[in-house]
């Protein structure tokens, strides 16, 4: 320390008073969750043989791909909820560190907050330092609140040292992709793209954890993901994950600080080339502006859907031989019906995959705000472009990309599916049950069309909404959710296409209720004062 | 003829009166200069003329035009140029100026090129190298490129340099001789002196002076510096004599517009030696409102 890390310890103390409500919510949510889920699985199954049904169903390969692989033979309490909530809850606390280290870093800086820090007495890598050590303190607090609380919760087969390993391998893998994100603010110039980027490798590790806990292969080795996957705390309690964990932390840490030192203030090192000196003659419009500023992000979801769509895609040849050996297991999970077994897993996954695409529609519309609050908007308001149009072309956007997004993973699917499977699914019913969907992403994208049109303020209410609806939609298919509680989402409206019929009148009433969101949206816009 | 007319605008945010009864209209082919310190209110005036705040009261048109309801058609014939100048980071300077071209409507080609070599702007470089100057400079070359009526222009040099100033002032002149409009609110009160035809002071939301400079000077105080023969003790004294202090052999101070009679002939006997006088500079006028406000607030405490 010294001389040489000055102001950071004046750092640290500063981010964790600016943003300790943002800290304390992020803990709060992820430890709820962990701690309901064990007390709702012993609610629900109680007796051994029970959890033994449940432990059956999850032999599947798609069930692997998604949850990775668990102690089928003893599924204890313990055993379930690390099965089915510990590598879900991996990727919550990745995000929550990607989204925190980026903004504590190269959002600070390209805003210009640290350029009046760095004029201080403080050393060039002091808000690096504070920074990381807000995320070691956050991660190790989180670790520490999950061990106690999962041992204070007091089930059997939920022992304190299982705890221990499972509050240890999240804030592990936690600070495993804090570092990735520091890392990748450190060599892309702008907060969006250190985030798109650190967003990559997530997705990625995700994928290389599903295909190898599938192909029981060492590409899981590849993969923090594929670490996680491996501790089973409550059964096997595997402690070298933490110390994979731990030590490519503290590795990725040091590169940062390295690239850190190296580099000028608010640069990068993926450098940009001299631009055009006239603008194209497709950048005219308000539309063509949207467009042009998000085409790099709207290119990264498209591939990221494609890669997504071919992974699920890939297990269902898996799924269908594993089924056909096995009838007494399919007709229970299938409820006597005499449809192939990936035509009923087909709603499930496609709703997974409708909830992904809606996030880039939502990430669209809501640089509507982000331009207001940057002050941009007033330059094209300014000129003749009427407040309809300008919002109409980011809605216009928005609903694209849920569209595209959509239909790039049911292709992704289709493809895989077609290679690996004895009976491929037609590309009617793959598109069909995509595209059943796209009215609740429609109705999504009208409630944030509202919010942004009269309530600005608290237009990031929608992710909220994202989260109940996956909660109880996605969680609720494995837990009993009430059903008024999944029709509270616009997912919970939509039909189980080609499980059941379609409902055309619940899709035909989320289209309309989504346009008359979109329309009291751009009449709030209209008419309200521009931030 | 009045190209933009406001009467009695008043916005409110929540409990904070930000304009309350503003007041002034611009004409065609005359330079407005709109001053007055940080937080007075022009840029949220100029805000609400561009349609961006809804008013609380009072009416405000240009060309005739409401600035809320008629807004898209009105932006037709303005050109725009905010105080902070927020650009795309990630599209060129050149981009960024034929797209406002395109938004517009009309786009000069020829002028563009001009203002670019005259501003000397490299618009091959994305926005977010760009200095706050530098991003000025794409605002007013978009501005300055089109065939506006009128042109908005919110302290549009606050970042420029003192040739990039000069080359401002002469586009402001270009297109005043072009018999278009211009509102400009600036702190750079030595600009707005050269080039304004008409000025208005606002002041915690209202207008409190509004007139040509020569208007202004009629209501304000002259600059004063007289040498008189025989000593005289009590100017302090004489009504409407204020700021005086002693230079050299003689007196310097200011005197009431209306009381400049009665000092001369106060004065007169004592022999006048030397007698110089000076017009209110703008800057003078501004601290004589300025220096106000905390005159009374002085008032208040006590």
């Amino acid at each position: 320390m010294g001389r040489s890390m000055a102001g950071s310890g004046r750092l640290t103390r500063f981010i964790i008073r600016r943003d300790f409500f943002r800290l304390l919510l992020w803990i709060m949510s992820i430890s709820f969750v962990t701690f309901s889920v064990p007390l709702a699985l012993q609610e629900l199954y109680p007796m051994q043989e029970q959890r033994d049904g449940i432990a059956e169903t999850m032999r599947n390969p798609a069930m692997t791909a998604m949850v990775g692989p668990g102690d089928l033979e003893n599924y204890t309490i313990g055993a379930m909820t690390a099965h089915q909530m510990l590598l879900l809850t991996a990727v919550a606390v990745a995000l929550m560190n990607t989204l925190l280290a980026v903004r504590f870093t190269r959002f600070e800086e390209e805003a210009g907050m640290m350029e009046m820090v760095r004029s201080l007495s403080v050393d060039r890598r002091s808000p690096l330092l504070a920074a990381m050590t807000v995320l070691l303190g956050i991660n190790t607090v989180l670790a520490f609140v999950l061990w106690i609380g999962l041992t204070c919760l007091g089930i059997e087969g939920m022992e304190s040292s299982g705890a221990l390993l499972y509050g240890l391998t999240l804030g592990g893998v936690g600070l495993f992709f804090a570092g990735v994100a520091v890392v990748c603010a450190q060599l892309v110039e702008s907060a969006r793209g250190a985030t798109t980027l650190a967003m990559i490798v997530l997705v990625g590790s995700y994928v290389i954890q599903s295909s190898g806990n599938v192909t029981e292969s060492v590409m899981i080795w590849l993969s923090p993901f594929g670490w996680v996957t491996s501790a089973q705390p409550f059964s096997e309690n595997n402690g070298w994950p933490i110390v994979f964990l731990a030590v490519s932390s503290v590795v990725l840490g040091s590169i940062a600080g390295i690239l850190q030192g190296k580099r000028d203030l608010g640069s990068g090192f993926i450098h940009q080339k001299p631009g055009r000196e006239h603008a194209s003659a497709f950048l005219k419009t308000p539309l063509a502006l949207v467009l042009r500023l998000q085409r790099t992000g709207i290119s990264v979801w498209a591939i990221g859907m494609l890669i997504l769509g071919l992974s699920y895609g890939s297990v269902l040849g898996d799924l269908e031989s594993f089924f056909d050996g096995n009838a007494l297991l399919a007709n229970m999970l299938t409820g006597n019906s005499d449809r192939p077994v990936a035509e009923q897993f087909l709603p499930m996954l496609m709703l997974v995959m409708a909830f992904i695409a809606t996030i880039p529609g939502i990430l669209a519309l809501h640089k509507l705000v982000g331009e207001e609050k940057k002050g941009r908007v007033d330059s094209v308001l300014g000129r003749r472009v009427s407040r309809t149009q300008l919002m109409g072309g980011y809605v216009f956007v928005a609903v694209m990309n849920g569209v595209v997004m959509n239909s790039l993973a049911a292709i992704g699917l289709w493809l895989a599916g077609r290679s690996v499977m004895a009976e491929p699914l037609t590309i009617a019913t793959v598109f069909g049950a995509s595209a059943v969907q796209l009215p609740a992403i429609a109705v999504m994208i009208g409630v944030s069309s509202l919010l942004i049109g009269i309530a600005p303020r608290w237009s990031s209410l929608v992710w909220l909404y994202i989260v109940y609806s996956f909660v109880t939609l996605y969680l609720g298919s494995l837990f009993q959710v009430p059903d008024w509680a999944a029709r509270l989402s616009p997912f919970g409206w939509v039909s189980e296409w080609p499980s059941e019929s379609v409902n055309w009148m619940a899709e035909c009433s989320l289209l309309g209720t989504a346009a008359v969101l979109v329309v009291i949206g751009l009449f709030g816009y209209r008419r309200r004062d521009i931030l | 003829m009045a190209i933009l007319d406001v009467k009695g605008l008043t916005k409110t945010f929540g409990k904070f009166r930000a304009l309350d009864g503003v007041d002034f209209e611009v004409r065609k082919g005359e330079v407005f200069g709109f001053i007055g310190p940080n937080g007075a209110g022009k840029s949220t005036t100029i805000r609400v003329l561009l349609g961006l705040l809804k008013r609380d009261a009072g009416t405000a048109t240009i060309f005739g035009q409401d600035v809320w309801s008629d807004a898209v058609e009105i932006h037709r014939k303005i050109a725009y140029v905010p105080g902070d100048v927020n650009l795309w980071p990630n599209l060129t300077g050149g981009e960024v100026i034929d797209l406002f071209a395109s938004l517009q409507g009309d786009v000069n080609a020829k002028r563009r090129e001009e203002l670019i070599v005259k501003f000397n702007l490299d618009t091959s470089k994305k926005c977010r190298t760009y200095s706050k100057g530098n991003r000025q400079k794409v605002a007013l070359v978009a501005a300055f490129a089109s065939d506006a009526e009128l042109f908005i222009l919110d302290e549009p040099t606050s970042g420029l340099d003192p040739l990039m100033e000069r080359v401002f002032q002469q586009c402001v002149e270009e297109v005043k001789a072009a018999g278009k409009s211009v509102l400009l609110s600036s702190h750079i009160l030595s600009e707005v002196e050269r080039l304004c035809d008409r000025v208005g002071i606002i002041r915690s939301g209202v207008m409190v002076e509004t007139g040509t400079l020569a208007e202004l000077r009629h209501l304000t105080r002259s600059n004063l510096y007289v040498e008189l023969n025989s000593p005289v003790t009590d100017i302090r004294q004489i009504p409407g004599v204020h700021e005086l202090v002693e230079a050299g052999d003689g007196w310097k101070f200011q005197v009431d517009g209306d009381k400049l009679d009665a000092v001369m002939s106060y004065l007169s006997p004592y022999g006048i030696r030397r007698l110089e006088s000076a017009p209110p500079t703008l800057e003078d006028l501004f601290m004589q409102h300025y220096g106000d406000v905390t005159g009374r607030a002085e008032e208040g405490d006590s």
